[in-house]
């Protein structure tokens, strides 16, 4: 089999840990299919970076001051322009908000697919078998990967980020790809709020999903966090109704936390809300659903009324508390 | 400013899903279906664009047992016309679905020209691809994703991206351009339900033709099922109380209380 590639996800002077996830299961695929691993920076003064990538055999660094900005078009254009030079049979590409634009681009660019929700990925004579996550984590599906080059989105975690870290000195090829001015123009970062509290420095976070039900009832997880001197934060939805500030969002778009406990109140437990969770020490759930995707990730669960369990739990806490 | 939504239905996960018998596929047997969460949100984006800016907003979907529903609900939300592809069968493949919504925004009479095009940004079945970069590229025009907010001015969307962490990018998009949208600025509005009872006796749904397109390759399902679960949590059970007793006890013992 022609070479796996690894798009990797550098921005704002850091290489993306979900980078080192994707060498480590590019490497195992590339060793099932004995073919050579190769991580591919799209940058601009990034060499630096190029050489964190040493778990690849070789590092293909396309330095362009286009490629500065995170502008999908132009990181797509490069990467096509590449394919076409070295023909790989596989590009790994990172399922976050930031590079999935990269990938999506790409493969209308080529004409092909865009395989989407990878967690894992399997070499077997010349054919590619994905595991793929659908329908929000109820379902999983085998997937044969056949287009030429096949462009597959790589969920978060799919590996773990030691596993893709090498002290080994990166073997650094210099390419060259030609940009025009892209249709789309980045014209700069919007800083998330500081005001508010940091969710990421508490111990104790009450999560609360679409199953608060309504804004009013937030008030019982303020409530809920107040007892242990912790703080509310939630899903999408919830951010998206404006029930709660953006600063307190869990997940893929949110913010990535891992406290001491972490409650969750009607969250269903869907992959992109995970991804921001799952390295909590503790994961108490309540859903209504005892099927609820949530249950796969939590140490405890209680199938039931949050607005019921709640209020209970309050209770009980400030009694024990005196 | 004009602007084309497309819409599509998706299984509804509060249902418990099944596979089917062919092992590929869902049980289509019970499976309630509603309007991907992110096309309700592109819908949203769409109407608070033509509250600020007027012009047109214009549905186009594929046809789908209880799209009508969907269809009449956006319309009573403000939507102006609804135009639904007939003739393609269940489409379960999003590149294929980008395929027939390309081919049919080019070809049919009366779609162009619109400022833009808004879709949600992926779907929860969305396994070979999402519907919005190859539309963008069938047509030519600039694409962007991830989008939380977009405003109309002099031919440019002025769009913020989406990434991680709280951090987003503000971006210009010339227009026409096709956006796949992640949030809205506002949340979805609400209709009463006796507005869509108005809309169903007062608007028609127009339909066109499916065209002839390519069919999707390089992605194929061999085997669908219920992930393994390889951790479950442990069940507590009882009464609200009870169970608050016992988690008060786990925390404790755990030096969280
Ligand atoms: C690109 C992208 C990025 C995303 N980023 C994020 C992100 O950063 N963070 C995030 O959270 N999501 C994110 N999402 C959205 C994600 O896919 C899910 O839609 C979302 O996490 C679902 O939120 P939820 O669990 O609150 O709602 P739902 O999935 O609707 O779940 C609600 C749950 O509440 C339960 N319930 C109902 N009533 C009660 C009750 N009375 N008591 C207890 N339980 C009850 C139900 O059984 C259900 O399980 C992203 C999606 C996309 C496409």
């Amino acid at each position: 089999m022609a070479n796996i590639w690894v798009l990797a996800e550098a921005g704002r002077g850091q290489v993306s840990e979900i980078t080192f996830e994707l060498l480590a299961l590019g490497r195992e695929v590339a060793t099932q299919s004995g073919a050579p691993l190769e991580a591919v920076l799209l940058g601009s003064n990034a060499r630096e970076l190029a050489q964190k990538l040493g778990a690849a055999d070789t590092v293909l660094y396309a330095d362009n001051a286009a490629l500065a900005d995170p502008v999908p078009e132009n990181a797509a254009t490069a990467l096509a322009q590449l394919i076409g030079e070295k023909q790989p049979a596989a590009v790994l590409v990172p399922l976050t908000n930031l590079s999935v634009d990269v990938g999506v681009v790409l493969a209308a660019q080529l004409g092909v697919p865009f395989l989407n929700y990878c967690k894992d990925l399997k070499a077997d004579g010349g054919n590619l078998t994905a595991t793929c996550v659908l329908y929000g984590g109820k379902m999983e599906a085998a997937v044969t990967a056949a287009a030429k080059p096949a462009i597959i989105g790589i969920l978060p975690g799919a590996r773990s980020v030691e596993q893709g870290r090498s002290d080994k000195p990166a073997n650094i090829t210099d390419v060259a790809v030609s940009l025009a001015a892209p249709k789309v123009r980045f014209k700069k970062y919007l800083e998330p709020e500081t005001s508010d509290v940091d969710i990421t420095q508490k111990d104790f976070l009450v999560a609360v999903g679409r199953g608060i039900q309504t804004r009013d009832n937030i008030e019982l997880a303020e409530e809920l966090a107040a007892t242990m001197g912790g703080a509310v934060c939630g899903s999408r939805p919830v951010i998206d109704q404006g029930w709660l500030g953006l600063s307190r969002q869990v997940g893929k778009s949110g913010m990535l936390v891992k406290p001491k406990l972490y409650v969750t109140l009607g969250i269903s437990g869907a992959p992109e809300h995970v991804e921001g969770m799952k390295n909590s020490q503790c994961i108490i759930a309540v859903n209504t659903d005892a099927a609820a995707p949530i249950f796969n990730v939590a140490h405890y669960g209680i199938v039931g009324d949050a607005l019921e369990i709640a209020p209970a739990l309050i209770e009980k806490i400030k009694a024990r508390k005196g | 400013m004009d602007i084309l939504v497309l819409m599509k239905v998706v299984p509804d996960v509060v249902e418990e899903l099944e596979v089917g018998s062919d092992g590929k596929s869902l049980d289509t047997g019970f499976l309630r279906t509603i309007l991907n969460e992110r096309d309700d949100h592109a819908l949203e984006q769409a109407l608070l664009l033509k509250d600020k800016h007027g012009g047109k907003v214009t549905l186009l979907t594929l046809d789908a047992p209880d799209i009508d529903d969907v269809l009449f609900t956006a319309l009573a939300k403000g939507a102006d016309r609804a135009v639904k592809i007939c003739g393609a069968g269940s489409v379960s493949s999003t590149q294929m679905a980008a395929r027939l919504f390309g081919e049919t925004i080019a070809k049919t009479p009366g779609l162009l020209p619109v400022d833009l095009v808004l879709t949600g940004v992926s779907a929860i079945d969305d396994l070979d691809g999402l519907l919005a970069a190859p539309i963008a590229q069938k047509l030519g025009w600039p694409y962007a994703g991830v989008v939380t907010q977009a405003t109309l001015a002099d031919k440019t969307a002025t769009v913020v991206k989406e990434f991680a962490g709280g951090v987003r990018g503000e971006y210009d998009v010339p227009t026409p351009a096709v956006l796949g949208i992640q949030a809205a600025e506002k949340p979805p509005r609400y209709v009463p339900v006796a507005k869509v009872r108005a809309a169903m006796k007062s608007q028609t749904i127009e339909s066109v033709d499916a065209p002839a397109v390519e069919a999707a390759a390089g992605v194929e399902v061999q085997q669908m099922a219920k992930p393994r679960v390889t951790g479950h949590a442990e069940m507590l059970e009882g009464s609200a109380d009870e169970v608050a007793d016992k988690l008060c006890e786990l925390l404790a013992k755990r030096g969280l209380l």
